[in-house]
């Protein structure tokens, strides 16, 4: 309200003209600004819309919250015998559930981004094309960080101790993040592919939703059917949730690293030239 | 490198097609460096699809256009180097406040941090939002909005300016104090293209004026030639009764020739060369019975400039006091 009646008066002060012929006279253009710069500029944009509206990463953590507790609770007993073991098995899978989850945020935000003219401004801008792109999965890294990092919170909280300490629990989060980052790209072409921010939503999670339970995130998968299981084998988030299982518990399997850092590196090399491409063609 | 032609803007049979619909058929345009040039036209005419294809945002269909001595297409980074962008859309981010998305686009541009921040101070004081520079830009009015803008255009100053419907919803005040920035621009050197549905805008503004309708260039010249074309002014009438309206446009026609049914069901106008037959006109109505609100001579609208120049009113010309249309754009996009 009193934002809202203050803007109304303050639209009684004015330009000063003169003040406006001045500041038009007084600058030189500096050279442009670097790749990094420009990236990283966009990636505390991205910071800043956090901080503005913080409500946000509550979207990203309180479902995997609720899915932490419900699996451990409800279905630990009679998955795996007993909570407490279960909740060391799961725990790395839903670290990468929630971060896999966050990414597709990333086409809604970018989805939602081209329906404002600012877009138009950065299109006009004489800067490296890929910089809103990069800057703004830069910021949503950080993102990815807080949803991981809630997780093994509430994991050492309900007691789960993984057995490499507190370096193999950032281990497995910076792989996690890393692969997050790789699959975002694919979002953020879905994001400039639909017509609405839901749409992007709908798609986004009707991929990753079976792709994650498919996997070996909530079950061992020797118990499951001959073709399933070995679906599950080659899909990528189990590769992704073994490789931090092993990390953080002490015996990862550097395979598992290597499939992991490829498979994030292949995502990127295709869809980030695309969705460049798409971003440039408006 | 740079051509040193006299020209800012030099386009040659431009064309952009969405789908079926032809948003650009085929634009000439020839913009002297240091004016102002307006682009004169109804929403969908090609306006904005003209300023996006010039400020490299898409790429043309056809034809080709050269920005400050520099191609458009296969140098329209070299572009981006010179210009800014004001957009129909408000081109700030909303869900930041007026000096963040300052200080943004002065890091974009390359300025230091410190530099930046006060490039942005410097900005927001002299376009009178240094009160609301710490609030998000969505609380804004749509005079703040504008102002906030143009100084995002002016972090650097561009050499040349595009500004698409920079008054479009705008009060009266909020207006003229656009236009004085746009004057203090141009008096410090800069080119600017100005898009516009007002012919009293571009009256005020350019130099020249180009004015479009379907995607192409219907007419150009100075704005007194355009003027001139249409007559020197039109009588427009407002009737306390919108049912006498056709008998009103009999009269106006006998009186003084083609008259134009305007959106609103009580005004009509009809093209006036001089005021003492717009006077008798007006007489000629109250004896005739037809009850009068309020009249005025003035200037021809964009409707009037259409009617003489096409022989038919321009297609959805929105009635002067509408709020802002920000569908052009999206409705030429949906297209595709």
């Amino acid at each position: 309200m009193t934002a809202d009646q203050s803007a109304q008066a303050s639209t009684t002060s004015v330009a000063d003209v003169a003040a406006v012929r001045k500041a038009i006279s007084s600058t030189s253009r500096p050279p442009r600004a670097s790749a990094l710069s420009s990236a990283l500029t966009f990636g505390w944009r991205g910071m800043l819309k956090v901080k503005h509206v913080p409500e946000q990463l509550l979207d990203v953590t309180i479902t995997p919250v609720m899915f932490v507790l419900m699996f451990t609770y409800l279905f630990g007993g009679a998955i795996a015998g007993s909570t407490g073991e279960y909740l060391d098995y799961i725990l790395p899978g839903i670290l990468v559930m929630s971060v896999l989850f966050t990414t597709v945020y990333s086409g809604v935000a970018l989805n939602t981004d081209l329906t404002k003219g600012v877009v138009d401004r950065f299109r006009s801008l004489p800067i490296w094309r890929p910089s809103p792109l990069v800057g703004s999965l830069l910021g949503d890294s950080v993102r990815y960080l807080v949803a991981g990092t809630v997780i093994i919170v509430l994991g050492v909280i309900l007691g789960d101790r993984p057995g490499a300490g507190v370096v193999g629990v950032l281990a497995a989060l910076g792989l996690v993040v890393l692969f997050a980052f790789g699959l975002s790209w694919v979002f953020s072409t879905l994001g400039l592919l639909l017509r609405s921010p839901s749409a992007v939503m709908n798609a986004g999670f009707m991929a990753i939703f079976p792709l994650t339970f498919l996997s070996n995130v909530f079950v061992d998968p020797t118990t499951l059917p001959g073709p399933l299981e070995a679906f599950v084998d080659v899909n990528p988030i189990s590769i992704l949730a073994n490789a931090s299982r092993g990390l953080m518990e002490g015996n990862a399997d550097g395979a598992d690293i290597a499939i992991v850092l490829a498979v994030a590196a292949v995502l990127t090399a295709v869809f980030a030239p695309l969705t460049t491409r798409l971003y440039r063609r408006g | 490198m740079t051509a040193h032609s006299s020209l800012a803007i030099e386009a040659t049979g431009l064309v952009k097609s969405f789908g079926d619909t032809r948003a650009v058929d085929g634009v000439d345009l020839a913009v002297r460096r240091g004016s102002v040039y307006g682009v004169l036209g109804p929403n969908g005419a090609g306006k904005t699809t003209t300023i996006r294809m010039l400020a490299t945002l898409i790429r043309p269909d056809a034809g080709s256009a050269r920005v400050l001595g520099h191609d458009i297409v296969t140098d329209a980074d070299a572009v981006r180097g010179l210009v800014s962008l004001t957009g129909q859309l408000a081109s700030v981010d909303e869900d930041l406040t007026g000096r963040e998305n300052l200080i943004l686009i002065g890091r974009l541009l390359g300025l230091r941090r410190a530099a930046a921040k006060g490039r942005a101070a410097e900005l927001l004081e002299a376009f009178g939002l240094t009160e609301a520079a710490g609030r998000l830009v969505k609380h804004y009015s749509g005079g703040m909005r504008r102002r906030l803008d143009i100084s995002a255009s002016i972090v650097v100053t561009p050499e040349l300016m595009f500004l698409d419907e920079p008054t479009t919803g705008l009060d009266p005040r909020s207006r003229n104090q656009v236009w004085e920035i746009i004057r203090a621009l141009v008096a410090e050197g800069t080119t600017i293209l100005l898009c516009t549905q007002y012919l009293e805008e571009a009256d005020q503004l350019a130099e020249g004026i180009a004015v479009i309708d379907h995607g192409r260039v219907i007419a150009e010249g100075t704005p007194s030639q355009l003027k001139a074309s249409v007559g020197p002014g039109a009588l427009h009438v407002r009737l306390l009764d919108p049912e006498q309206r056709p008998r009103a446009a009999e009269l106006l026609a006998s009186a003084l020739g083609a008259v134009t049914l305007e959106p609103d069901p009580a005004a009509l106008s009809a093209a006036c060369p001089d005021p003492d037959r717009g006077a008798v006109a007006v007489a000629e109505l109250s004896r005739g019975g037809v009850r009068i609100a309020d009249f005025s001579l003035g200037q021809p609208s964009l409707d009037e400039v259409f009617l003489a120049l096409t022989g038919r009113p321009a297609d959805e010309l929105p009635a002067d006091d509408v709020l802002p249309n920000q569908s052009s754009r999206t409705e030429e996009e949906q297209a595709s």
